[in-house]
This record gives C-alpha cells, sequence and structure tokens, in this order.
C-alpha cells in the first residue's frame, strides 16, 4: 500500500534528501532543530548539577574555599585551553565540510578527536591523583595531607572564632533561631540534619593532630560534587569522541560536502556544547577565591 | 563521490544553495583567540582577592566566553531565530530553577536547619537577616 504511494526512484530527488523532507533546506532546518532541542535538554540536565553547587556553595563556601586547593590549576587550565582549540578545530571542520574540502576536514576531526584524547588523559590523571590521595566523596574522603597554600588556613582561623561564638550563644534553643526570630517560630533542630552537625569543629580531627589549620566539615561534599559534574561531562566526551570518530569514517568516503554537511554541523553542535560546560566547570570547581 | 562544485556554484536554486552560513575562517580564529585570552584573564582574576567579587568575576567571564562559542562557533548569529529563542528560553528555565531553588534554601535555612544555621552565620549573612 505504502509502496504504492512513496515514489522509490532515485533520479528524482538529490542525493542526500530523505523523501519524507520536501528539499534539503527544509530536511537541514529540521535537523539543526532537533539537535537544538537535544542541547536543551542536555543543558537542563546538567542545570541540575549547578543547581546542587549553587545551593551547597552559598550554604557552606568554606568547603569550596578549603578543598578546591586540592585541585590543580595548571590541569584544569591545560584542559580548557586543549577543549576550545577542539571547539576552534570542530568549527572549521564544519566550514571544510560545507566548502567540500574533505582532506581538510578530515584532518580537522582527527585533530578534535586528539584532543579530546588529551582531555581525558589529563582527567586520568587527575583523578588518579585524587584516588591515590583518597580524596574521593562520602565516607572514602580521608586524605592524609591538608590541601596546600597557607592563606586559606590564617582566613579560615578567624572564620571559625566567629562561628564558635555564634555556636556557644545557641547553646539555648531559641537563640539559634534568635537573629531573624521574627520570622519563623520554628525552634532549633535538637541535632544537625545527618552529615551537616553544627560541631564542624570536633567532627574531622580525630587522628590529624599533625595537622595546622582547621578543617571544614564535610568536605567530602566538594568532591562528591566534583565527580558528579566532572564525569558527567567526561562521560559526554567520551559520547562525543565515538560520533567524531563515526564522522571520520564517513569523511574520508568522501560523503560530506556543500549539500551534506549536516552531520558534521550537528556533531559539531554537541561537541561546542560540551566546551561550554567546561567553560563554567573550570572556574566554579578550580578558581574560588 | 564529493559533491561537484560546479552543481552548486551554477545554479541558483534556493533548496539547494545556502544551506547554513559559511563562518570565514579569520572569525573562527579570531573567536578562537579571544577565548583563549579570556581563560588567561579568569585564571587572573582568580589569584586576586576581590571578595565575593571574585566569583561573579568569574561568571561573568565565563558567559562572555560561552556567548562567543555559541553566536560563532555555533552559528546562532546567522541561524533561524527560532532556534535562538528555544536556546534563550532554556537559559530562562534554567536561572528559573537555580534562582527559587537558591532563595529557598537560603530562606529556610537559618530558621528551619538550627544546626546549619548557626555554621552559617559567621560566614555570610542570610537574606533578609539584620545587621
Amino acid at each position: 500500500m505504502t509502496q504504492a504511494t512513496i515514489p522509490q526512484s532515485p533520479h528524482d530527488h538529490p542525493e542526500h534528501l530523505s523523501h519524507h523532507f520536501e528539499s534539503l533546506r527544509q530536511q537541514y532546518d529540521s535537523g539543526k532543530l532537533g539537535i537544538w532541542l537535544f542541547l536543551t535538554t542536555e543543558i537542563l540536565m546538567f542545570s541540575g548539577l549547578f543547581c546542587g553547587y549553587a545551593v551547597l556553595r552559598s550554604l557552606h563556601p568554606e568547603i569550596f574555599l578549603y578543598a578546591h586547593r586540592y585541585l590543580s590549576v595548571e590541569l584544569g587550565a591545560l584542559n580548557t585551553v586543549v577543549l576550545i582549540f577542539s571547539s576552534f578545530t570542530m568549527a572549521w571542520a564544519v566550514r571544510a565540510a560545507q566548502l567540500g574540502q574533505t582532506k581538510l576536514l578530515v584532518r580537522l576531526l582527527t585533530i578534535t578527536l586528539v584532543c579530546a584524547f588529551v582531555f581525558l588523559g589529563v582527567k586520568f590523571v587527575e583523578y588518579k591523583n585524587k584516588w591515590e590521595e583518597s580524596l574521593l566523596p562520602g565516607k572514602f574522603y580521608r586524605p592524609e595531607e591538608p590541601p596546600p597554600g597557607g592563606k586559606f588556613q590564617k582566613l579560615r582561623e578567624t572564620d571559625f572564632q566567629s562561628v564558635k561564638k555564634d555556636a556557644s550563644a545557641d547553646a539555648k534553643p531559641q537563640v539559634a533561631a534568635g537573629a531573624v526570630g521574627e520570622r519563623s517560630t520554628i525552634g532549633p533542630a535538637a541535632i544537625g540534619p545527618t552529615g551537616l552537625s553544627e560541631h564542624w569543629l570536633e567532627g574531622r580531627h580525630h587522628g590529624r593532630e599533625s595537622w595546622s589549620g582547621p578543617e571544614p566539615d564535610n568536605v567530602q561534599l566538594f568532591f562528591g560534587i566534583y565527580f558528579a559534574m566532572t564525569g558527567l561531562h567526561g562521560v559526554h566526551v567520551i559520547g562525543g569522541m565515538m560520533v567524531i570518530a563515526w564522522l571520520i569514517s564517513k569523511a574520508r568516503k568522501g560523503v560530506f560536502g556543500p549539500r551534506h554537511f549536516a552531520p558534521v554541523d550537528f556533531v559539531g553542535l554537541y561537541w561546542h556544547l560540551v566546551d561550554l560546560v567546561w567553560i563554567f566547570l573550570f572556574p566554579l570547581l578550580y578558581l574560588i577565591s | 563521490m564529493t559533491q561537484p562544485p560546479a552543481d552548486s556554484s551554477t545554479t541558483h536554486d534556493s533548496t539547494h544553495s545556502a544551506l547554513g552560513h559559511v563562518v570565514p575562517l579569520w572569525l573562527l580564529a579570531a573567536v578562537f583567540g579571544t577565548l583563549l585570552v579570556l581563560t588567561g584573564v579568569t585564571v587572573a582574576a582568580a589569584q586576586v582577592d576581590l571578595g565575593n567579587l571574585n566569583l561573579y568575576l568569574a561568571l561573568a567571564i565565563a558567559g562572555v566566553k560561552a556567548s562567543l562559542v555559541i553566536l560563532f562557533f555555533m552559528h546562532l548569529f546567522w541561524d533561524r531565530s527560532f532556534n535562538a529563542m528555544i536556546f534563550v528560553g532554556c537559559l530562562l528555565f534554567v536561572s528559573l530553577f537555580i534562582g527559587i531553588v537558591l532563595t529557598d534554601s537560603r530562606a529556610n535555612n537559618v530558621s528551619a536547619v538550627g544546626g546549619q544555621g548557626s555554621a552559617m552565620r559567621g560566614v555570610h549573612a542570610p537574606l533578609g537577616s539584620p545587621k
């Protein structure tokens, strides 16, 4: 029945035009719309993690001030440059595909793929260091050494004293809500929520007498955030590498040209989004001051 | 298998020509260079202690970098405005999402959760607290 209604002749429409589209233009615009919709779902997915980050950082900035020093700004910056460069070669590859420069296209895609490998390699080194220093989420956070940088400890000690005063003032149950007492009649919790207790001076120091400065409680949360965000991003890099590899194999056969470059374009859009996420992750995780 | 160039250059068929926009190479290179410079700026800015301003400066620089990537690498500058609308709409919902959750968590923190509230009071002033 359908065979009778749909003409299957290969000669009555352009080579790369699927028969359910009217024109190449319509086909291209539809694909592009689809990719943009996909990218918005990706952004919304990452925004959940960014939201968690924002809440935790606004409630407990001391965790971020303390723990970010465990990360290497050099490696983070290197990966930023690598990813930006790969974005550049990807954008150039789209141009090459549009102009039918097949050899250049294959070369640029290959460079992009190599950059992705470099990125993952650097990421591997970072993860390996974190693993070896037990800078891991949850109960696996058991570092032997405090993070480098002495400025932190001076700064934190003063903060801790003011906190200590507050904590002693809160000994009477009503006072915890006292600062904004008019706004709520709900009394303070007898015990802080699990894992977020107010006894943050005592909690973390058993067996760590060699440390010169105090460590805020719940630093493991930073590494939970760190691994969740960079991990999800890394998964996206791996996904991008697979489609770029597929593009290379297609491009080597000379499939892409001025009238059929949409796959390169769409993979490019995805790859740029991966770059975009990293552009925000880098300052938010590595560059805290 | 590569498309014959004569085909696309001689015909002026609107369905076949002008798929997408070919970005000039100098522009791509300029965007790349600017992104590198801004990466350097954001690293340098983090070494200077500006208090709370550091976070907003870093986010502003990241915002500029992201805009450059979106407008030129991702062709949104020349793209159909419908795609831009979808993207901007998405950002709108993200800001609603994060903004409302942040307002909520900060508004509740001090009064409802004693443990957390007392611990954070020395670190920053919660919304609406008296000086």
